[in-house]
């Protein structure tokens, strides 16, 4: 099994780590101690475990490690400034867009990922963005309501 | 209702920054120095004898510490099977396997990847028996018998055996009625028949089932996805022969539960990798092996219904075979509350249900959300709608003439309705505007109560701090419905303190107060009580502390917000504790509610569903659109606004899944779906336009400030619902679900040939 050596930039900061040829990038960040992304489906279907990689939301169940050498990788952990909750984590909260939470990580990001792209979209956008995204206990509604609201607070900031 | 402070209130949720930023821990994410990694190897027959298993290659591959068989556990002297109410799951097949996917062996290497390969190289030597895969097959003469020999009885709850025990292949039975059924059918104007399918289903908890086992100084201690942490801990204490409190379950955060991860799942065999090794053992199952693990039962349900001329029910006659699969597991309770379930919340002089589960060579059948509700559901609600049509009375004004009141029996000797059914749905029909005017539309609904709560036993801690904050301490799972949130509401409101100041600790066996499930929606109405009983006596207790330093007879002290009062002046709690104690110090509070006073009737109380939705249909595709979902939360009173609608929306969500995607299907011997991109579960397209959540608030619940439990109910009746609103808008009405693109092509198809034969 072939060993080598990837640099990336994780949430940020640069690393530099050893991996396997064979793995997964979910395999990576939790390795890590990022076990904010979460495994599900482990068919690319589910978004759970979506992160961000150069800038474009990827499932990082199906995408090798060797994939992030010299790119920018974001996990939900790196979305927070600090103790500062980034708009769409407090519209999530305020909006009570989770329940038990476990596809929240990827839902964020996914939406983070919306917002980048579109700073202005409307409910049918949302929708459609989100679909590679599952939520098993919401209902969605009160998701789309949160990426509305957080695209809103992040217009007014500018 | 008095003045309240937090209860009442959308607090945001105690969880809150925990899960939106990744900081949530479930036991997925768990792991210790030393931990070694299992692999399931699973059986690739439906039915057979094991004739041998060789585990040579698998022991001999890089990183494999051990390769186990059911056969170790038998000679360790182990209980080698679990089971809350019959024992006869196996931790790991013995002789015999029963389902395709069953577990046969368990590879423990290093890591994840090693257990994996040396998992392919585990031999298995089958000999085939006689397969039976569908429920009424199990139960005709002939059949190949899953359990010749049953397990011994270890709970009693739904079992009613009747004469001469239960025959072949017969799971459970339940049998329910009164009145004189022949009679009633002979005096009928109108008999509605027919027969009614529901599907089998999978949970999908997006976390699939988990666990991570070690023993410390002797005691066994196991972190896993379970929702009953003190039911897995019997099941382990059993299987180890270890006193219960040397035995410790703790469920962190679990990412989704819906009843799917109520009961033992894989907590046994990973305990058993970590008696035989020696090491902590992990074990995370894959969504394809979650659906080998655990689904719903599916239903064959045959009805009538007579009525009289006016539309008034003379007597209902159900008989409901149901797929428990290859174990007993949850079925006896599934089995008897379908049985509860089907007939609905009406007046009936008489009625006769009988309801059998039968044991079949597929993936065993436990909870899930609302069980027995939505598979009874289709069959009783439909028959309301078909009747309308054929006695020309509106199917709302139908209902309202056959609704059992509020203080009247569903059921007799059974507690009396807590609700009010008829104002609920006169504001459902009103809020989906019945009975619709617009061409191309139709709009289904339904009403259900469930007997909910599952047997009332529940404790509570409180401690007050000497800063007079609190931790709660509760044996009721977060699993994401809110529980951690609603009842630091009820601590909050019952001591007069910030929420802020509320902890709750939680989910641990070996910390918190006994809680016999977390489930059958139970935690605001029964823990919630008993969260109100220990801040109770906390307060008793600090009067007593204040009486003791103050020197003043006890009668004279009052309760205050927040502290005690007396002679004018008011104290904190922590003042008072840290006086009475001269330095530091606490209180404790204990609450114990049990099957007496408020709860001595059961059900502890009703779950009501009432719930329905608009839809249009593409003719040429026969795809549904949802233009519509109304839900109305019957909830007594809601402690926690939010968290009911985002209960209510959840279990409709889950409810249209079953209604218009969701069915494992068995093609042959094994499942032709079990993953998530062909068993389809409702995705963010599948939003209905407009969802609309509304909260009837009369005090009625036995729970705390009258509240009575949600998350169930909202999805009982969608089912019924979508088969409803179709058979309005073609003239026949669907009696099979879910109501896929080609099955309701195939209906608006029946519908022209009726029309135009």
């Amino acid at each position: 099994m072939g060993k080598r050596e990837i640099r990336l930039r994780l949430n940020g900061g640069d690393r530099r780590v050893e991996i396997e040829d064979q793995m997964l990038l979910i395999e990576l960040v939790r390795s890590l101690g990022l076990v904010g992304t979460k495994l599900s489906c482990d068919a690319q279907v589910c978004g759970a475990c979506t992160v961000l990689l150069d800038g474009r939301p990827v499932s990082s169940c199906t995408t090798l490690a060797i994939e992030a050498d010299g790119k920018p990788v974001v996990t939900i952990e790196g979305l927070a400034d600090g103790a500062k909750l980034h708009p769409l984590q407090q519209a999530f909260i305020d909006r009570f867009a989770f329940q038990c939470g476990y596809c929240t990580p990827g839902m964020i990001v996914s939406a983070k990922a919306l917002l980048d792209a579109r700073p202005a979209p409307d409910a049918a956008e949302v929708r459609h963005w989100m679909e590679g995204n599952i939520c098993r206990c919401t209902g969605y509604q009160t998701i789309v309501d949160a990426v509305l609201d957080a695209a809103e607070h992040l217009r007014s900031a500018r | 209702m008095k003045d309240k402070r937090v209860a009442g209130t959308s607090a945001r949720r105690a969880d809150g920054i925990a899960k939106v930023t990744g900081a949530a821990r479930y036991a997925v994410d768990l792991s210790v120095p030393g931990m070694a990694h299992a692999i399931v190897v699973r059986s690739t027959r439906a039915h057979a004898r094991i004739k041998s298993i060789d585990r040579e290659a698998a022991a001999a591959s890089p990183g494999v510490i051990r390769v186990l068989t059911g056969d170790d556990l038998v000679g360790a002297g182990l209980t080698p099977y679990y089971g809350h109410v019959v024992l006869d799951h196996p931790v790991l097949a013995i002789e015999r396997v029963r389902f395709h996917g069953e577990p046969v062996a368990l590879v423990v290497a290093d890591t994840r990847r090693e257990a994996a390969e040396a998992a392919e190289l585990v031999e298995v030597t089958y000999e085939e028996l006689p397969v039976v895969i569908d429920a009424e097959d199990a139960l005709k003469k002939g059949a190949p018998d899953l359990h010749e020999r049953r397990g011994d009885r270890v709970g009693d709850e739904g079992m009613d055996e009747g004469e001469g025990g239960l025959p072949t292949n017969v799971c459970a039975v339940a049998r329910v009625g009164w009145g004189d059924l022949d009679d009633a059918f002979a005096r009928a104007h109108l008999v509605v028949e027919g027969e009614y399918r529901y599907p089998m289903l999978y949970g999908y908890a997006m976390e699939p089932y988990n666990a991570l086992a070690f023993f410390d100084q002797g005691d066994l201690v196991v972190y896993s996805s379970a929702q009953h942490v003190y039911m897995v801990r019997r099941d382990l204490a059993r299987m180890f022969h270890l006193p219960l409190a040397r035995v410790r379950v703790s469920a962190p955060y679990v990412g989704g539960g819906y009843g799917t991860k109520s009961y033992t799942k894989v907590e046994g065999m990973t305990a058993a990798a970590a008696f035989f090794t020696g090491r902590p053992v992990k074990l995370d199952l894959s969504v394809e092996e979650a659906i080998l693990t655990t689904r719903s039962a599916s239903a064959h349900i045959r009805a009538r219904s007579a009525f009289t001329k006016d539309g008034k029910l003379l007597a209902r006659d159900f008989d409901i075979v149901m797929n428990a699969g290859a174990y007993t597991d949850n079925t006896p309770l599934v089995n008897s509350k379908t049985a509860n379930r089907c007939f609905g919340p009406y007046r009936i002089p008489a009625l006769r249900v009988v309801a059998r589960s039968a044991f079949t060579n597929t993936v065993p059948s436990s909870s899930l959300r609302g069980f027995g509700a939505p598979q009874g559901n289709i069959a009783g609600e439909l028959q309301m709608d078909e009747a309308a049509v054929a006695l020309g009375i509106d199917p709302v004004e139908l209902r309202m003439r056959n609704l059992v009141g509020p203080g009247e029996e569903l059921m007799p000797g059974k507690r009396p309705l807590d609700a009010d059914l008829r104002d609920d749905l006169r504001c459902l029909a009103s809020a989906l505007e019945w009975p619709g005017a617009i061409v191309g539309r139709s709009i289904g609904l339904g009403v259900s109560a469930s007997d909910a709560g599952a047997y009332p036993t529940s404790t509570a801690a409180v401690r007050i701090h000497s800063d007079s904050s609190v931790t709660l301490f509760t044996g009721s799972t977060e699993l994401g419905q809110g529980s951690r949130t609603v009842l630091a509401q009820i601590v909050a409101e019952e001591l007069g303190v910030a929420l802020e100041g509320v902890g709750v600790v939680n989910g641990d066996t070996g910390v918190v107060t006994y809680e016999r499930t977390t489930g059958a929606s139970r935690t605001t109405t029964i823990t919630g009580r008993a969260v109100q009983e220990a801040c109770r006596d906390a307060r008793r207790r600090v009067r007593g502390l204040a009486a003791d330093t103050l020197a003043v007879a006890a009668a004279e002290i009052e309760d205050a917000p927040g502290g005690i009062g007396v002679a004018g002046r008011e104290l904190g709690y922590g003042e008072v504790i840290e006086r009475w104690f001269g330095a530091g110090g606490e209180v404790l509070g204990h609450g114990a509610v049990r099957r007496a006073e408020g709860f001595a009737k059961m059900p502890p109380f009703y779950e009501i569903g009432c719930s329905g939705l608009e839809l249009s249909v593409d003719r040429e595709t026969g795809q549904i659109h949802i233009t519509k979902l109304t839900t109305v939360g019957d909830v007594g009173f809601a402690i926690n606004p939010a968290l009911v609608h985002g209960q209510d929306a959840g279990a409709a969500m889950m409810g249209l899944g079953a209604a218009l995607h969701e069915e494992l299907v068995y093609d042959g011997e094994q499942l032709a779906n079990p993953n998530v991109v062909d068993y389809r579960v409702p995705r963010f397209s599948d939003l209905p336009d407009q969802v609309t959540h509304l909260l009837a608030e009369r005090g009625d619940g036995s729970g705390p400030y009258g509240a009575k439990g949600a998350g169930e109910g909202a999805g009982n009746t969608i089912g019924g619902s979508v088969a409803s609103a179709l058979g309005r808008l073609f003239g026949v009405f669907p009696h099979q679900l879910p109501a896929t693109p080609e099955r309701v092509w195939r209906l608006i198809r029946d519908a022209e040939t009726k029309r135009d034969p």
